[in-house]
């Protein structure tokens, strides 16, 4: 593919691999923010090039996973009602809430179906006047455009059965959180592409302004993240802390103003809890009160549902803000495997504890295996 | 977290009050919204997440950084 | 039967079948054993299934015994696929393609099928017309008779339009052994043409995603490919035909039966450009979508060259290649290792469940 195949040419790779060791003098943790690039280093092998040098941490990208358990466990309520369809993107449909995933209760008779866009979701709403269509609206600011056109374009013809269930998130609070923590062992972000595609980059001058944090905005091939590595290191290595965009032949400064006003005209920024985090100052976006008609939630009366809770073993909180690594976790592969996660990052394969356990090699696969009764067995 | 995928644009085919277009990921055709793009073009390489063109890719900065890799000669960018 | 013979019956056959009127429906009155039941056998499905034992209208075939110290195959498989149809294919040249590649992975040679079908109260006869028509041109074309069947009609809801069940006998030639357990380090990991194209055309072809792409089913029948490889290269130790779960599951099998380590090149996997864009798209593995007109071949590296000149003289095989080694399990632990594009080493995971469409 144009555009694609290029950026995975293992000649580029090894050259800026082989720049990022000669010019980082002392050893480097930086974190990759978005789950997409997580998943292009842990399947490629990147963080094999890049030696002990260099070490890559999975910030809280993948927002299947700190999607909070709360609205799984309302997506599961709405698919008990008679006349409701829940539509939603592939990615979610394995993620368990307190009771099973969409996948069961598409078993147990719920409709449940799986759209690549959400104005799918509208039309199939327009198409099926009797039913009550609900799209699971999960997603980053690269997601929301294409919710927000959905709602407006079900607004604009009057439809009355189209519903979203919103828990989009934002991701410079989580970057702030991040940033500011006194036990940060990040020296520089390798900023989301997709996001900022849309965003452009304002919003990331104060964070790098104020925590002397160098970001750069990186694409999601192995090319891409290679050279996004480079920048960053030769910005720590210059003391400079400025935010710099490796993904230019898709991020301006400015981001996409027609997207991001589609955004405005239907959302605006709310404080939302992430799963495995907690409450995010303004770390959301909801509904504004004009859009309120759409919003999911009047359908079932949320207090009916029991809280749920989260197990204290579970220390997604440090991996999702780079404290710890995934394997460093005492659960990780013991009691928190991708067939039974503990928590958020194992929920999804784009998750870093599930990409972990996926692609693990090396020291991380024996620690596995020595605590896997059924495969020493077998051994 | 975001997939998106570059592709080019075939057509432009605005219906229902909603700006679309069908764009050609390279043998695999998708109509795809362009509410975010107004200014697309047929032949324009857009950059589509979830049935929505996010932004018009810029062949001019792809081809600098393909270039610099390509040539020994040059420092690293 | 010779070339000229099977030319004249399908000729027979294509002139001897009307097709049903448009509008026509199978209703409950198609599976109660008489009349109507006996009308779409005779008129709709004989005509088209035919031209062999299945034309006597036994209670069973006859088939003839196998040679001195040959040995029997026998294997069944069933078929659920929405859409009925899809480019390059539909459910009923599936059901025989599926069921002689099957008996092909033993090293039988196909000698009979056994067709099933399930139907649901109303479906329109002409989709049965040519489903079974189709069915019967990929039996034909494979030279193997439909040669006994039966019929059963559900109610509406009850089914998916067509459910198929084929059943096939084949024979092994005296002295041929293929086994996963025969599967031993040094051998190499031969793959008849690109991953995932029967995958990803029946995904495009479901309702919900209308994606328009370039991409036909690969089905087709293997037995002949099969038999120029095993000619050439009697040392091949196991074929495996990557069908549900692709290649990607199909490793793993090999890996654990055998008790070895699998190690795949990235950069040697064939994927053809229109399924490589729809995966990207859609976020998924072409390692993991179904194919059915592939094989894969663990052949000693010795005779890997006469091996893939084999495979290559045939039109099916025109794209082999090696694609993987077999190497000794580390520490008793089976695995597939991949060994990445960029020159790095990664596990290959085994997903639960099907590939979903994901945009993170």
């Amino acid at each position: 593919m144009r555009y694609v195949d290029e950026y995975r040419d293992a000649d580029r790779v090894r050259r800026l691999a082989d720049a990022v060791l000669a010019e980082a003098t002392r050893p480097v943790t930086l974190m990759e923010v978005c789950g997409g690039q997580t998943h292009t280093i842990l399947a490629s092998g990147i963080q094999q090039l890049l030696t002990e040098r260099v070490e890559l941490l999975h910030g809280p990208g993948c927002p299947i996973c700190v999607t909070p358990l709360e609205t799984l466990d309302l997506a599961l309520a709405l698919t008990e009602l008679p006349d409701v369809t829940v539509c939603s993107f592939g990615d979610m449909l394995r993620v368990p809430g307190s009771h099973g995933d969409l996948s069961a209760a598409r078993a147990r008779g719920g409709d449940v179906r799986v759209v690549y866009a959400p104005l799918d979701a509208a039309r199939l709403a327009a198409c099926e006047p009797d039913r009550r269509v609900v799209f699971l609206a999960v997603g980053f600011e690269t997601t929301v455009p294409a919710v927000a056109a959905a709602a407006r374009w079900a607004r604009d013809r009057g439809l009355c059965n189209f519903f979203l269930l919103v828990s989009h998130v934002r991701v410079p609070p989580a970057l702030e959180l991040i940033a500011s923590d006194p036990e940060r062992r990040i020296q520089a972000f390798l900023a989301a592409g997709h996001v900022c595609t849309v965003m452009g980059t304002a919003e990331y001058q104060p964070i790098a302004a104020t925590h002397d944090m160098p970001i750069v905005v990186t694409g999601f091939e192995p090319v891409d993240i290679l050279q996004g590595v480079l920048m960053a290191v030769r910005q720590i290595e210059r003391g400079e802390a400025q935010v710099s965009i490796q993904y230019r032949r898709a991020v301006r400064d400015e981001g996409n103003p027609a997207a991001r006003a589609l955004i405005d005209e239907v959302f605006e920024a709310t404080d939302r809890p992430w799963r495995g985090i907690g409450i995010i100052q303004q770390g959301g976006l909801g509904l504004r009160q004009e859009y309120a008609s759409l919003d999911a939630q009047q359908l079932i009366p949320t207090d009916a549902l029991p809280q749920p809770e989260e197990p204290e073993r579970c220390r997604a909180s440090e991996v999702l803000q780079g404290r710890m690594r995934p394997p460093e976790c005492p659960e990780f592969g013991r009691g928190c495997r991708p067939e039974q996660p503990l928590g958020a990052p194992m929920v999804s394969s784009e998750g870093a504890c599930a990409a972990y356990f996926a692609y693990r090699i090396g020291d991380v696969e024996d620690e596995i295996a020595s605590q896997d009764p059924a495969r020493e067995a077998q051994a | 977290m975001c997939l998106a995928v570059p592709g080019q644009v075939s057509e432009i085919d605005s219906r229902e009050g909603l700006a679309e277009a069908v764009v050609d990921f390279g043998g695999v055709r998708k109509r795809v919204c362009l509410e975010g793009l107004p200014e697309a073009r047929v032949g324009d390489w857009v950059l589509v997440h979830a049935g929505f063109a996010l932004q018009q890719l810029d062949e001019a900065a792809a081809e600098e950084l393909l270039g610099w890799l390509s040539d020994p000669e040059q420092p690293a960018p | 039967m010779s070339a000229a013979d099977e030319a004249d019956a399908q000729a027979l056959l294509a002139g001897s079948c009307p097709a049903p009127a448009e509008g026509d429906r199978v209703t409950l009155a198609h599976g109660a054993g008489a009349g109507a039941s006996a009308r779409l056998f005779d008129e709709l499905l004989a005509p088209r299934l035919g031209g062999g034992p299945l034309d006597e209208r036994h209670d069973s075939a006859l088939l003839d015994a196998p040679e001195a110290g040959a040995r029997l195959a026998f294997t069944t498989d069933s078929f659920v696929v929405s859409p009925l149809e899809f480019p390059g294919g539909d459910i009923g040249s599936l059901a025989v393609h599926g069921t002689l590649n099957d008996l092909a992975m033993s090293g039988a040679r196909p000698r009979a099928l056994s067709c099933g079908l399930i139907l649901e109260e109303g479906l329109p006869l002409t989709t049965l017309a040519r489903i079974a028509e189709s069915m019967g041109a990929a039996a034909r074309t494979a030279g193997v008779p439909i040669a006994t069947g039966d019929t059963k009609v559900v109610e509406r809801g009850k089914g998916d339009g067509i459910f198929v069940n084929t059943s096939g006998v084949g024979v092994v030639s005296p002295g041929r052994e293929l086994h996963p357990k025969l599967v031993v380090p040094g051998d190499v990991l031969i793959l008849t043409g690109s991953l995932g194209c029967h995958g990803a055309a029946v995904l495009c072809a479901r309702e919900g995603l209308s994606f328009d792409a370039d991409i036909m089913s690969d089905s087709e029948p293997l037995p002949d490919l099969v038999e120029n490889l095993l000619e050439a290269v009697p040392e091949v130790h196991c074929l495996r035909d990557p069908t549900r779960g692709g290649l990607g599951a199909l490793v793993h099998e090999i890996a654990a039966a055998a008790g070895v380590e699998l190690r795949l090149e990235e950069a040697a996997l064939p994927v053809d450009a229109p399924v490589a864009s729809l995966c990207e798209i859609l976020g998924l593995d072409p390692l993991f979508l179904a194919c059915e007109g592939r094989f894969a071949a663990f052949v000693p590296e010795a005779h890997a060259g006469t091996a893939l000149a084999a495979l290559r003289s045939h039109p099916l095989g025109r794209a082999a290649r090696c694609v993987g080694r077999v190497e000794p399990s580390t520490r008793g632990r089976t695995r597939v290792v991949v060994e990445t594009r960029i020159g790095a080493t990664r596990l290959l995971p085994l997903p639960a469940g099907e590939p979903l469409p994901r945009i993170c």
